[in-house]
């Protein structure tokens, strides 16, 4: 298998690390991580715009994160909690990055990177209608987001988002989405 | 009709509404991972009020954080509101921002183009 989880996580703390997880993808966790998180930020940042922006585009990572993970089958997934999922959240040179990382079962694939991929081609202003757009006329999902989280952290981050899929069997791969703020 | 008063916590606003005085307040934080259940009685009492509501409805809404989950269940409050405008009574709507948070005003703006009401912008200074 060429895919290595610990490769990748190893790979993701880059920078100087606020904090990273490794491990099973709970809501407690997630509120947690953005109570020490919170707390973090208010230590290393004066600004309070900034301190905002990345913790608003951290509670929709996360969120995002929490709702769409994948679980591997278990006999896969012996080695590995439920809900798996990996991020990490660094400062990286004048930037700070969050990245995250699920699985996710192949054929969801397609329609999440042509999301992805015009979310990213579209401009400050289409940004904004198709938030508008999606708000007003989209059934919200069991989920909860309604497909408004990706769009959101484009519009707050100018479209500074990078995203990868890796192989992982036949199945399943592995999904990672770095957001630059 | 019974007013709704609700505490906020890290995660879910503070709430006030009051039917006698036709004072609707949401403050604070809205980042539950689903915001549905948390909204829905909101909705409801709303839905209520627009029955028989105050000549001015006065709506204030200062939200330091929310999330897209929030958002869609914001947007309902709002909805109501609009109904209750429509059935020709008067509804201020002022929306609160921190000094120099563009995302939170525009944010507002989104919802004003939405919904058709025109908000006031009030930027709080520290």
């Amino acid at each position: 298998m060429s895919f290595n989880i610990d490769e990748r996580y190893k790979k993701m703390n880059k920078g100087e690390v606020l904090l990273a997880y490794k491990g099973s993808i709970s809501a407690e966790l997630i509120t947690n991580v953005l109570g020490v998180v919170e707390s973090k930020l208010d230590h290393v940042i004066d600004k309070s715009i900034t301190k905002k922006k990345i913790y608003n585009i951290l509670v929709e990572s996360l969120q995002n994160l929490y709702h769409h993970v994948d679980d591997l089958p278990n006999l896969i997934n012996e080695s590995m909690d439920i809900h798996f999922g990996i991020f990490v959240i660094s400062k990286v040179s004048d930037s700070y990055q969050i990245r995250t990382g699920n699985f996710i079962i192949n054929n969801k694939i397609q329609k999440l990177k042509e999301r992805l991929e015009k979310i990213k081609s579209l401009s400050k202003e289409e940004l904004k209608d198709l938030y508008k757009f999606v708000l007003n006329n989209q059934k919200f999902s069991e989920k909860g987001g309604g497909g408004l989280g990706l769009i959101d952290i484009a519009r707050r981050t100018d479209g500074r988002v990078e995203f990868e899929f890796d192989d992982f069997n036949d199945e399943y791969s592995f999904f990672s989405l770095n957001i630059t703020i | 009709m019974e007013s709704i008063a609700i505490e906020g916590t890290p995660k879910t606003p503070t709430v006030n509404f009051d039917a006698t005085t036709g004072k609707i307040e949401i403050k604070g934080r809205s980042i539950p991972e689903n915001s549905i259940e948390f909204y829905r009685p909101l909705v409801e009492w709303l839905e209520e009020y627009s029955k028989e509501p105050q000549k001015l409805t006065n709506v204030n809404i200062q939200l330091e954080y929310f999330n897209t989950s929030s958002s869609k269940c914001i947007l309902d409050v709002f909805k109501k509101l609009e109904a209750i405008k429509k059935a020709k009574n008067e509804v201020v709507i002022n929306w609160y921002y921190e000094e120099d948070d563009e995302d939170m005003l525009e944010a507002g703006e989104d919802y004003e183009s939405i919904i058709r009401i025109p908000f006031k912008m009030i930027e709080v200074v520290d």
